[in-house]
């Protein structure tokens, strides 16, 4: 599989779970990766992996709510690769509580991170898609967007927020061969959700049509199809990928 | 036509995907030339890879035809 050979992929939160999954699954398809996230070691471990199935992989680590660190990666990049060609906006962080119990920092934090994230990165990376006329931009949200759930007011706020994010970018980047297009997972296994008491877990699985948690490489598989040359008239859209919880 | 002002007219004409006749010193980008609000953010960033400056977006804003473009660039230029 070298579909994407050539090609540039930057993704946030890649050290665990979705990011990472959606890392190696890039790669496999041929891209050479930027993995970002907070965390150096977890990144490293995942860059290791990269190169054994022969791409490249450039370990930037920072805030990427943040401009300055973005900045400095977005430069650090295109002097190592000379392009980015795919975006995946997928660092993310809950911070659960119910309403009245959820202190103000639990929800900036979730914001912070979730969705101002996606607006940062998107900023600084579409610049040089632009240029080229071509690019993919790739949010993970969640099906919690679209679904609500209690106890993560914060959480599902984000998520809705970056399918908002999506259309409006969808929109404005259309005309410039970009799509840019959401992923909604449902409940995958990762340790997000790994730390789910035994109940909660059986109270999902019976929501679940197929009747079991998915895995990251779920997610990454969608992320790759929409990576991919064959997706260049889907824009704007949102997938989910969750075992037909939410139809 | 100065230097800057061929210039100028090149990269609007590559940019906005028009012919060099309609790119007249005070032909407005956006009501004459077709320019939407995206070709103009790119418009800027083409001047100021061109012209190696920055233009802050405050007075990107108030450029808004050829002439307005090589006023700001000369003025810009002579500063640096």
């Amino acid at each position: 599989m070298i579909e994407l050979q050539g090609q540039v992929a930057l993704v946030t939160g890649a050290g665990r779970g979705i990011g990472r999954a959606v890392a190696l699954e890039l790669a496999r398809a041929g891209a050479d990766l930027v993995l970002c996230a907070r965390t150096q070691a977890q990144l490293e471990e995942v860059a290791a992996e990269i190169r054994t199935l022969g791409r490249r992989a450039l370990v930037a680590t920072g805030d990427v709510s943040q401009v300055a660190p973005v900045e400095a990666i977005v430069a650090q990049a295109l002097q190592e690769f000379a392009h980015i060609d795919i975006l995946v906006n997928n660092a993310g962080i809950r911070r659960d509580a119910v309403l009245l119990r959820m202190k103000e920092e639990d929800w900036d934090e979730v914001l912070q991170v979730n969705l101002r994230s996606a607006f940062v990165c998107t900023r600084a990376v579409s610049k040089g898609m632009l240029k080229k006329r071509s690019g993919r931009i790739i949010n993970i949200s969640s099906v919690i967007a679209l679904m609500g759930n209690a106890g993560q007011a914060n959480y599902a706020a984000s998520k809705a927020g970056l399918i908002g994010f999506t259309r409006s970018v969808a929109r404005e980047l259309a005309s410039r061969g970009i799509t840019v297009n959401a992923v909604a997972p449902g409940y995958i296994e990762t340790e997000m959700t790994r730390d789910l008491p035994q109940k909660a877990r059986e109270w999902i699985q019976e929501r679940i049509p197929m009747g079991f948690l998915g895995q990251p490489e779920d997610v990454a598989k969608m992320v790759r199809f929409l990576s991919a040359p064959e997706t260049r008239y889907v824009t704007g859209q949102v997938f989910n990928v969750d075992g037909g919880m939410v139809m | 036509m100065s230097s800057i002002q061929e210039k100028v007219t090149q990269i609007v004409v590559e940019q906005l995907s028009v012919e060099e006749e309609q790119v007249t010193p005070t032909a407005s980008f956006v009501e004459q030339l077709g320019a939407d609000s995206l070709d103009i953010v790119e418009m800027v960033m083409a001047l100021e890879t061109a012209f190696e400056i920055e233009i802050p977006d405050e007075d990107a804003e108030k450029i808004t035809n050829v002439q307005e473009a090589v006023d700001y660039l000369e003025k810009k230029l002579a500063a640096a």
